[in-house]
C-alpha cells in the first residue's frame, strides 16, 4: 500500500501549531462584524466613487444588520484624496440607532472635524513595525502614540469611544517578520491609553493560523480577549483560516470589507481585505450569530461593484450568481 | 473545461509536479472519451510521463473496463481511484445509476485490483452538500465511506464537491465518518467555490486528517456554478501548512513554477492567491 506522506501529523508526531483541542474549543456564540468597506475598502480601490454612491453604500450596509460600519477618514485629502469628502459623507448618511459609524482620525484637527460632522466614534492607527511607521507617517511608534494622546484626551472629554488599530501584526512589508511580543507591547500601550478595542491587522495578509495563534497568545497576556478584534487580509488566501483560529481562541470581533473591496498596496494585483460575505457565510455555517442578512449584504456588494465597474472579490457572491 | 489541453502540455505539467516533492499526482481518467473528452488521451499521457520513485500516479477508473485499460501494459497504471457519492440524485445525474449500483461496479474493480495488488482510493462526492439534494446528512457520508473502505479502498477522500461546506459542517461530517473509518485512512477534497476551503481543511487537520487533495493553480472551475471557482490551489494549502509547521515535503516555489507553466499554457490567470501575491510587482515574501 502506498505510503502517501504529506507529513502526516500522527507519523512524525510534530503537530506544529495544530491541536485536536482547538477544533473542539468553544467558539463565541455571537460575533460582531466590523464593516470597513466604505473606508479601508474604498481607500484602496483604484477608482474614486462619488459622494452620493458612498452614502448609498453605507445606508445599504446599515440595513443588513451590521452593527459597525467604518464610514470615512478625516485625513488630509492631500494624503488620501479618496476620502476628501469625509464631511459630506458623515453629514449625508442616515445614522440608524444601534449602528456605530466610526471614522479614522489621525490627529486632533481630524478629530475635531469628525465630531463637528457628526461622528460619535473614532479610530486611531498604530503599527507593530518601526520601519512601517517611519515610511507611513514619518515618525517612530512611540512618537505616533504620543501624537494620538491629544486625540485620546479630547475623545475622553467628549465621551467619544476610540478604537485602536495595530498594523503589521503578522508581518511587515519592510521589516518582514514581526515579533509577537512587539505586537503585545503596542496593543497594551494603545489599550492603556484608553482604546476600548484593539483591532489586530495582518496588513499584508502574510499570516497563517500558526502565526495568528502565536501572536494572539502574546497579546492576550496584555489585553483581555473581549477587547480584541482581528483584521485579516486575504492576500495569500489565508484570511478565513486565520479568523477561524482567532475565533477558537475567543476573539469575537472581526473586521471585513463588503465584496472584498480594497487591494493590497504592497503587492500589485493581489487582493486585500477579506470579503464580508465570505466571512458571514462561514460564521453562519458555524452557528455563530451575526445579525447580518447575507442576501442584503450581497446586494450591497453588487451595488458598489457596479459603481466601481469591477468584479466582486467575494467567492460567495461569485458562486451565488448563477448566470 | 472549454479548452482541451494538448497531451504534451499535460505530460510536461505532470513531470514538473513530480519534481516538487508531491507524493501523489492524479494523472488522468480512464472514462469513456464520450463523457469526458478532455481525458481522451489517457493512454498517451500514462505512456508519456516520467515515473519518479516515491511518487504515486493514480488514475480514475469508473468500472472494470476502465480498470483493465488503465492497468494494461499499454498504460501501466499502478494505482486507481473510484468515485462514489453521498447523494442518490448526484449519482444518478452523474453516472446514471444509484449509489448501490455504483458500489457494485466498484466492487468488481476492487476485486480485480486486489488480485493484481493494485491499491484503490475511494472518493465520496457531495460530502458536505449536493447541487441537487442540498443538505447531505453526515450519516449517509459515513455509510458510503464505510462501503468503499470495506471493499478494500486504502483511503477515502471526502469531497465537498460544490464547496458549500463550512468548518461547522466539516466537523459534523468528519465526526460521523470517523466513527466508521480510522482517521489515517481519510482525506479531504475541498472546493473553494464559497471561499471556505482552507478553513475547512484546517478544521479537518485539527481533527487528525493528514491527507489533503488540492489542484495546482486552483485549476478546475465549478460545473454547477458558472464563473465560480472549484478546487483549492495547492500553493495556498502548502503556504498554510508551512505556516502551521506541518511537514509536507513539498517545495512551494516549484509548485508555483508548475502553476505558472500551466496557466501560461492555458492562457488563464491562476486561482492561487499565493501565486498572485508572489508574482506581482513589489511583492514581499
Amino acid at each position: 500500500m502506498p505510503q502517501c506522506d504529506t507529513g502526516s501529523l500522527a507519523r512524525d508526531g510534530r503537530r506544529g501549531s495544530v491541536s485536536a483541542a482547538a477544533a473542539s474549543g468553544a467558539l463565541p456564540k455571537r460575533v460582531k462584524v466590523v464593516e470597513v468597506g466604505p473606508r479601508d475598502g474604498l481607500q484602496n480601490e483604484k477608482s474614486v466613487v462619488p459622494t452620493p454612491v458612498k452614502i448609498s453604500l453605507i445606508n445599504m450596509l446599515a440595513e443588513t444588520g451590521l452593527q459597525v460600519i467604518e464610514a470615512t477618514s478625516f485625513v488630509s485629502p492631500k494624503w488620501v484624496p479618496q476620502m476628501a469628502d469625509h464631511t459630506q459623507v458623515m453629514q449625508g448618511i442616515t445614522q440608524l440607532p444601534g449602528v456605530s459609524y466610526p471614522v479614522l482620525t489621525p490627529n486632533l484637527k481630524g478629530f475635531q472635524a469628525a465630531v463637528a460632522a457628526g461622528a460619535k466614534e473614532v479610530s486611531i492607527f498604530g503599527a507593530a513595525s518601526e520601519l512601517f511607521t517611519k515610511k507611513n507617517i514619518n515618525c517612530s511608534i512611540d512618537e505616533s502614540l504620543e501624537r494620538f494622546s491629544e486625540v485620546m484626551a479630547a475623545a475622553r472629554a467628549a465621551d467619544v469611544p476610540v478604537r485602536g488599530y495595530v498594523s503589521c501584526v503578522l508581518g511587515c512589508p519592510y521589516e518582514g517578520k514581526i515579533s509577537a511580543a512587539k505586537v503585545a507591547e503596542v496593543s497594551k500601550k494603545m489599550y492603556s491609553m484608553g482604546c476600548y478595542e484593539i483591532s489586530l491587522g495582518d496588513t499584508i495578509g502574510i499570516g497563517t493560523p500558526g502565526s495568528m495563534k502565536e501572536m494572539l497568545t502574546a497579546v492576550m497576556k496584555e489585553v483581555p480577549v473581549g477587547a480584541l478584534a482581528v483584521h485579516c487580509h486575504d492576500t495569500y488566501g489565508q484570511a478565513l483560516a486565520n479568523i477561524l483560529v482567532a475565533l477558537q481562541m475567543g476573539v469575537s470581533v472581526v473586521d471585513a470589507s463588503v465584496a472584498g473591496l480594497g487591494g493590497c498596496p504592497y503587492a500589485q494585483g493581489a487582493s486585500g481585505n477579506v470579503a464580508t460575505e465570505d466571512l458571514v457565510y462561514m460564521l453562519h455555517g458555524l452557528g455563530i450569530h451575526t445579525g447580518v442578512d447575507l442576501q442584503k449584504l450581497m446586494d450591497a456588494g453588487t451595488f458598489i461593484c457596479n459603481a466601481l465597474n469591477r468584479r466582486t472579490n467575494s467567492k460567495v457572491s461569485q458562486a451565488s450568481c448563477r448566470l | 473545461k472549454g479548452v482541451i489541453v494538448p497531451t504534451d502540455v499535460k505530460i510536461e505539467l505532470i513531470n514538473r509536479l513530480s519534481k516538487t516533492g508531491l507524493p501523489a499526482i492524479e494523472v488522468t481518467s480512464f472514462v469513456s472519451s464520450k463523457w469526458v473528452p478532455q481525458m481522451a488521451d489517457h493512454k498517451e499521457v500514462m505512456r508519456g510521463i516520467e515515473r519518479h520513485p516515491g511518487v504515486q500516479y493514480p488514475v480514475l477508473t469508473p468500472n472494470l473496463q476502465g480498470f483493465h485499460a488503465a492497468v494494461s501494459i499499454a498504460a501501466g497504471a499502478t494505482e486507481v481511484s473510484v468515485f462514489g457519492a453521498a447523494s442518490e440524485t448526484f449519482s444518478k445525474m452523474n453516472i446514471n445509476c444509484s449509489i448501490e449500483e455504483s458500489i457494485e461496479k466498484f466492487e468488481d474493480v476492487a476485486k480485480s485490483a486486489r488480485n493484481m495488488n493494485i491499491p484503490v482510493r475511494g472518493y465520496v462526492s457531495c460530502a458536505l452538500g449536493c447541487p441537487y439534494e442540498g443538505n447531505i446528512i453526515p450519516a449517509k457520508v459515513a455509510e458510503v465511506s464505510k462501503r468503499l473502505y470495506s471493499m478494500g479502498c486504502y483511503e477515502i477522500s471526502l469531497g465537498d464537491t460544490i464547496g458549500v461546506g463550512t468548518p461547522g459542517s466539516m466537523k459534523r461530517m468528519l465526526e460521523a465518518v470517523m466513527k466508521e473509518i480510522p482517521v489515517r485512512a481519510l482525506a479531504v477534497h475541498c472546493h473553494d467555490t464559497y471561499g471556505q476551503a482552507l478553513a475547512n481543511i484546517l478544521t479537518a487537520i485539527q481533527m487528525g486528517v493528514a491527507v489533503v487533495d488540492s489542484s495546482v493553480a486552483g485549476l478546475g472551475g465549478c460545473p454547477y456554478a458558472k464563473g465560480a471557482t472549484g478546487n483549492i490551489a495547492t500553493e495556498d494549502v502548502i503556504y498554510m501548512l508551512n505556516g502551521l509547521g506541518v511537514n509536507t515535503g513539498v517545495n512551494l516555489y516549484t509548485v508555483m513554477e508548475a502553476g505558472n507553466f500551466i496557466c501560461t499554457a492555458l492562457n488563464k490567470k491562476t486561482n492561487s492567491k499565493v501565486a498572485q501575491a508572489s508574482f506581482s510587482t513589489g511583492a514581499v515574501n
